[in-house]
């Protein structure tokens, strides 16, 4: 029983030795994988948080910026690079396109609720001392939201680097090449590729994080913490 | 499309072969009514069905342990920390790399798959049934101690019935993001609508993606909905605050 166990726990070593053989292999795909990921998070970004920024600073359309998170949350990736390219065909583009719907809404909702909620008596009070508009959020609202915003973030980069993976199956590249083809890797290749994307999200979510800690200020700094993702508030805070 | 599909055992790129079927299915056009009149009761309907029960299960279980794990911790507090950290790190694992990380383990089985979707679900269960029971206000435990309850029965009575909202929430979102994550399981087991999208996408059979593909978003978005209306109606003192 005990020897049976190691004997399947054997395959975590091999798939480390296919790891360290094939280092040039992993090295390529990993770097087609962040690119995939980082484009598709540079166009969410873009697209989403100023837009969220500007919805929440001005009080307007909470009813499509939350329930877009609750939609984007409901589709399935898969489908939606399947249906992607069913319609748009195969390629770096029409996976960036699919990993871009889903990056959105959990950048623009985090953004949204985050500014949103900044307390009304500090906005107050930094108009009382005669801020503008701009002003106030980008020195009020802005730092307050930060948390919340890198939830968002966070939240969107591990799904995406998640979700790049199934890319290979539309012609994407990176590591989801070499997980949807046990037929050329064999199991060891698979798992090995697989430990490589846990680790790229893991580490794309922890860098994140870090980034937060850099970015919030010190009197905030307390409330946050690098470890945890808070991957539900965007959703459950209304 | 007949005969057995490999999915899993396949090398080479498959040179498409669309069957028999109609002009339509041979020239792969974005949408073949006839296909779908002829594959729905063999290929579609099964994997729907196959999709919500895999769905089904693994909340069943997820909501069970989440329960338990917050229960416990609403008594003790100590196990809070490391359920948390495990279930976000868990939580944080891309799901094709962890189906294919418990293969090994597990096997090309259901339980491979189900171990997998419920490890996605104690994340989001486990803090809304925990915030839920943490919400109550003090006042209330306050008077319910007062009435001579005991720490079970306002556990019960009070506790829980007011959780009910966050509860319910967490089940709403975890429900949603099993059915996405189940599309997934297809890579370790022939089953749930994820399977036809794989083999569609192989073959690049737009009828197939298109209608598999569509079905997982309506299935993800009809079940939102309805739980939307549970919640509202397992609410009924929510919806008289939110008027008020």
């Amino acid at each position: 029983m005990i020897l049976g166990l190691l004997d399947d726990l054997g395959v975590f070593v091999d798939a480390l030795e296919f790891v360290v053989d094939r280092r040039r292999l992993i090295l390529e795909k990993t770097w087609e994988h962040v690119e995939l990921s980082g484009a598709a998070m540079a166009v969410a970004i873009v697209l989403a948080l100023p837009l969220g920024v500007v919805l929440g600073h001005l009080h307007r359309g909470s009813f499509v910026a939350i329930n877009l998170a609750n939609v984007g949350r409901a589709l399935p990736s898969l489908a939606v690079i399947a249906l992607g390219l069913a319609f748009l065909g195969i390629g770096f583009t029409n996976v960036v396109v699919a990993l871009v719907v889903l990056a959105v809404p959990p950048i623009l909702t985090n953004a949204y609720v985050a500014v949103d909620g900044v307390e009304p008596e500090l906005v107050e009070a930094a108009r009382g001392m005669g801020m503008t508009g701009w002003q106030i959020a980008r020195k009020v609202e802005l730092p307050l939201a930060l948390p919340l915003i890198f939830a968002g973030l966070r939240t969107a980069v591990v799904f995406v680097v998640a979700t790049a993976t199934i890319a290979a199956v539309a012609g994407g590249g990176g590591l989801g090449d070499i997980i949807v083809n046990r037929a050329a890797y064999d199991l060891e290749g698979v798992i090995g590729a697989a430990i490589c994307v846990s680790v790229l999200a893991l580490a794309a979510d922890f860098g994140l994080g870090l980034v937060q800690r850099l970015l919030t200020p010190a009197g905030l700094r307390q409330a946050a913490s690098a470890l945890e993702p808070d991957v539900v508030t965007g959703v459950t805070r209304r | 499309m007949t005969g057995p599909r490999a999915l899993l055992a396949q090398t080479d790129p498959v040179i498409p072969d669309f069957g028999e079927g109609s002009e339509c299915v041979v020239e792969n056009r974005l949408f073949c009514p006839d296909w779908v009149r002829d594959n729905w009761a063999g290929v579609i309907q099964p994997a729907l069905l196959e999709h919500v029960k895999l769905t089904l299960i693994a909340v069943a279980i997820g909501f069970v342990l989440s329960m338990v794990a917050a229960l416990v911790t609403h008594r003790y507090r100590l196990v809070e920390r490391p359920f948390v950290t495990f279930s976000a790190v868990v939580y944080t694992i891309p799901s094709l790399a962890l189906f294919q990380l418990l293969v090994p383990v597990t096997g090309l089985t259901v339980t491979t798959v189900e171990v997998a979707l419920v490890g996605y679900t104690l994340l989001i269960l486990y803090r809304n049934i925990l915030e839920g029971l943490r919400g109550v206000p003090a006042e209330v435990l306050e008077a319910a101690r007062g009435m001579g309850l005991t720490r079970r029965q306002t556990l019960w009575r009070v506790e829980l019935p007011l959780a009910v909202p966050a509860i319910v929430a967490g089940l709403r979102v975890a429900i949603v993001s099993t059915i996405a994550l189940a599309t997934v399981a297809a890579l370790v087991i022939p089953e749930g609508l994820g399977y036809p999208i794989f083999l569609a996408l192989r073959e690049a059979f737009k009828t197939e993606i298109i209608v598999a593909g569509g079905l997982a978003v309506m299935l993800a978005l009809a079940a939102d909905g309805l739980l939307v209306l549970a919640e509202r109606a397992l609410t009924p003192w929510a919806r008289a605050r939110r008027t008020a």
